[in-house]
């Protein structure tokens, strides 16, 4: 019994957290159709900014975050405006900044990474404010940020420049046919993307008690799993719908991680596993129309 | 400070455009042509396949700039040499396609809220408030085919006719300097096409629009509209207006472009198809 509850307990932390980092991906990948491969770089600079920031300069935690916040949200610009400026593909523009990246967070933290265990962190600040501890302090303060951003996102994203964003992903000539700059709505939404990654990845830093410069290896897969698992369970549909589905898709896929490595999944089976869960996401959509003796059409590349 | 009356609502002056530019497959899609078009114009543009119809509608709504030395000036404003987004302010577009002039995947309420703010600035108010509401209603009405009701739907749902009514509707609900129509209609089936074609006649009369309509069907160009434009080969041959245009017959058409184009017509369908489409 005990076992389970720390796996849905862990998990919830965790689908809190990560969510953040889906919805980035959500952000890029789906309302842009920008695959942006930055986050693996972004989310060390959060961690990295963070880290840094608190250990060496002794910053209030809080401030040291929304730093890492808004590196996120430069290191997001440079792909938006590799992309349209230099006319680098997305792909390509996101790649360049991850492997740049790479430099740029060992130069930050001078070195590979970076202790918190003796450093105040914000959920040290919860902790001794509410006077809580364990994981439930971990919840506490993913949930209170997982709030925030929610909150923003479900406003910003219904509000005229929102509204232009998610339509640049979908049709551009109409978006400049209606008099909205899509180059701009491009670096707009790369930086947003990436400022949520780069935020994720300074509470992960601050709650686990370290930044590591490899931190970010597989991001991409980990959040496109659990948008893709979102998607396909809760099949969301306004806005509220879309963000709470990434919160929801990332504890599933959590959970399902720690229960399989609870029942005995070796380690390195790790991104297999989360390969087939990606795969078996992707299916049930499909699966749903065959058994309904749906016409599919043919197979396109998109 | 000359009436405003007296400015024309489009000029183009000598405007051409060359694509693939010295390679064997060079085209001078647009060669010198001057335009004036003034307010409430109602302009039916013809003209045989390649003829430069859509690049003309392309350099005015600005996808790319005309060779140098062409100019396009939109109420007295040079917008020769802005992107296509800045001349959104004036110029109102429905395409071919109709999911070009549409999002499919927002509502058809998000859709009329990026429309509503065509050349304005957009800020952080919300995008489909109660009163852009009751205004998308009154606007979707008049076309009868009950997506007033349906405002919270995807557009992606709406068939190929109702997304062309609602591509209308968007390019005029902010009224432009020059509503631009790219056969508007020749995706749509006959009789569909027919309906958005007297809606599109209705609009445009009831608002006093200013349109520059491309159709590749003789019968809507001399049925509809107060001015025909004939281009060839890059260039407008023939340009009439009023009485003379409302008198136009077929053969009269085909009449013109003989003279006008100095070339025999072999079959009627080959170059200017008048049958439905
Ligand atoms: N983007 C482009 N790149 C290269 N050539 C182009 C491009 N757009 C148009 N052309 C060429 O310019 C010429 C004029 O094309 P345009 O599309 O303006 O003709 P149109 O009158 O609209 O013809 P249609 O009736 O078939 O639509 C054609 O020879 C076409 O091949
Ligand atoms: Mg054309």
């Amino acid at each position: 019994m005990d076992s389970v509850v720390n796996a849905l307990t862990v998990s919830l932390y965790e689908g809190l957290v990560f969510g953040l980092l889906s919805i980035g991906l959500f952000m890029t990948f789906r309302v842009l159709d920008f695959p942006d491969l930055t986050m693996e770089g972004s989310f060390p600079l959060g961690g990295a900014v963070a880290a840094t920031l608190i250990a060496r300069g002794g910053l209030n935690p809080l401030l040291a975050t929304l730093v890492a916040l808004f590196a996120g949200a430069a290191a997001g610009a440079v792909t938006g405006l590799l992309n349209t400026k230099l006319r680098i593909t997305a792909l390509l523009s996101g790649l360049i900044v991850m492997v740049g990246l790479y430099s740029v967070n060992l130069n930050i933290m001078s070195g590979a990474n970076i202790s918190l265990l003796r450093e105040n962190t914000i959920f040290k600040m919860v902790g001794n404010a509410l006077n809580i501890s364990g994981i439930w302090l971990s919840i506490v303060v993913a949930a209170i940020a997982a709030a925030i951003f929610f909150f923003i996102l479900r406003w910003f994203l219904q509000t005229e420049i929102g509204l232009a964003l998610r339509a640049s992903g979908n049709n551009e000539q109409m978006v400049r046919g209606m008099g909205a700059d899509t180059n701009k709505n491009i670096v707009i939404t790369t930086a947003i993307a990436n400022a949520l990654v780069a935020t994720a990845g300074a509470l992960i830093a601050q709650n686990q008690g370290f930044s590591d410069v490899g931190m970010g290896i597989g991001v991409v897969v980990v959040g496109l799993a659990a948008v893709i698992i979102g998607e396909a369970l809760f099949r969301p549909r306004t806005i509220t719908q879309i963000l709470l589905a990434a919160f929801g898709g990332t504890f599933i896929y959590r959970l399902f991680i720690t229960v399989a490595l609870r029942v005995g999944m070796p380690p390195q089976d790790l991104r297999l596993v989360t390969a087939a869960l990606v795969v078996l996401a992707l299916a049930i959509p499909f699966a749903r129309k065959k058994l309904a003796g749906e016409w599919l059409p043919p197979a396109t590349r998109s | 400070m000359p009436d405003d009356k007296h400015i024309p609502a489009l000029r183009m002056v000598d405007v051409s455009k060359i694509f693939a530019r010295k390679t064997l497959d060079e085209v001078k899609a647009l060669d010198g042509v001057s335009l004036d078009i003034n307010e409430g114009d109602y302009i039916c543009m013809i003209g045989s396949n390649g003829s430069g119809k859509s690049t003309c509608l392309n350099v005015i709504a600005g996808v790319f700039p005309p060779e140098r030395g062409g100019k396009i000036l939109i109420k007295d404003n040079d917008v020769t040499n802005l992107p296509e987004y800045q001349h959104a302010k004036y110029v109102g577009r429905v395409w071919q396609d109709p999911s070009v002039g549409t999002c499919a995947r927002l509502t058809i309420e998000e859709n009329l809220s990026m429309a509503v703010l065509r050349g304005r600035t957009r800020g952080l108010h919300k995008a489909v408030s109660k009163s852009r509401r009751t205004s998308f209603k009154e606007a979707l009405e008049p076309l009868g085919m009950g997506l007033e009701n349906r405002l919270t739907a995807p557009v992606g749902t709406l068939s190929g006719g109702q997304r062309q009514a609602l591509s209308l509707i968007m390019a005029t609900i902010t009224r432009p300097v020059v509503l631009l129509l790219d056969e508007h209609v020749a995706a749509l089936d006959p009789k569909t096409a027919q309906i958005v074609m007297e809606l599109t006649d209705m609009v445009v009369h009831r608002d006093n629009i200013t349109a520059l309509m491309v159709t590749h069907n003789m019968e809507i160009a001399l049925r509809y509209g107060s001015r025909l434009v004939m281009m060839h080969k890059g260039k407008c041959i023939f340009d009439v207006a009023g009485a003379r245009k409302a008198g136009l017959t077929i053969p009269d058409l085909m009449k013109a472009f003989e003279k006008e184009a100095g070339e025999m017509l072999h079959d009627d369908s080959t170059l200017l198809v008048s049958a439905a489409g």
